[in-house]
């Protein structure tokens, strides 16, 4: 099954909606609940990193009996120091985006964590595509 | 503890989704920054906070977490209890700061997360 949803920039109030239809359409294929956990909050987290630190994009979500795919892929800034951006703590977030309740610079490494295959493609002044894996038990 | 015996001892206001009876508040974590809280098993664990806007209710969804300790006054608007209900989310609302809601809690025995 696939699925594309579109992040757009900037918008706070609805970001997390295409991780929460996700969530909903894991829950109706009866996939069990610690791997759901793992997908949502990894997807989330990227989710929210398209809304905060670039300026929006889309995202593409595979969901097949072994594992779930899922590519965030944005337009924006890119990441200049990825080995740093993937350090817990490392933060850039914006006033702004503080307000909001994130910057506690543990996205991406939620990402990691949560995640059994992780690719960032990432290109300084273009955008930044993160590629998440999650395999189902 | 009961959902209910939480609200009456911060002396809170209930909104959002209705009080599940049987749901046992064992631990709780406070935080305002969300990624933080999106690294735990949140299980049985009431979230206190004071972030209150639609990103601390789908942070709620994606980590399963079923209770939150709105401290601070803070007033959740439509959107958020709407999200709440959607999600089956309890918000206890208080006008303690979450320091003294942090006291009341660990004094009646729930456990910090960590
Ligand atoms: N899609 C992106 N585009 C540009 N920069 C990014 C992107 N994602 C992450 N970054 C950079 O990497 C840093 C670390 O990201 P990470 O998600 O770990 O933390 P954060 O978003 O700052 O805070 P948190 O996720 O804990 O709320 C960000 O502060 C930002 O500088
Ligand atoms: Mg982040």
């Amino acid at each position: 099954m696939h699925y594309t949803f579109t992040i757009e920039r900037g918008n706070f109030a609805d970001a997390g909606q295409a991780s929460s239809n996700v969530k909903r359409t894991l829950k109706q294929l009866g996939v069990d609940p610690a791997s759901i956990k793992r997908a949502v909050v990894a997807l989330f987290e990227a989710e929210i990193n398209a809304v905060a630190h670039a300026y929006g994009g889309t995202i593409d979500v595979d969901i097949d009996a072994e594992k779930v795919m899922m590519v965030v892929a944005d337009e924006g800034p890119g990441i200049p120091n990825l080995e740093l951006a993937m350090q817990e703590g490392w933060s850039t977030a914006s006033p702004q985006v503080r307000e909001m309740g994130y910057g506690a610079g543990m996205g991406l490494p939620n990402i990691k964590k949560n995640t059994d295959e992780l690719k960032i493609d990432t290109k300084v002044g273009v955008g930044t595509t993160v590629t998440m894996i999650v395999k189902l038990v | 503890m009961k959902i209910s015996e939480i609200a009456q001892l911060v002396d809170g206001v209930l909104v959002g989704a209705p009080v599940d009876q049987f749901y046992e508040v064992e631990k709780a974590f406070a935080s305002d920054l969300m990624s933080d809280v999106l690294r735990f098993n949140m299980d049985n664990t009431v979230l206190i906070t004071g972030l209150c806007n639609n990103q601390t209710m789908r942070t709620c969804e994606m980590a399963d977490i079923r209770v939150i300790l709105m401290g601070r006054d803070k007033q959740p608007d439509e959107d958020m209890i709407e999200l709440a209900v959607d999600n089956d989310i309890t918000i206890i609302k208080s006008r303690y700061s979450i320091f003294k809601l942090s006291g009341i809690l660990y004094k009646a025995g729930i456990q910090p997360l960590y």
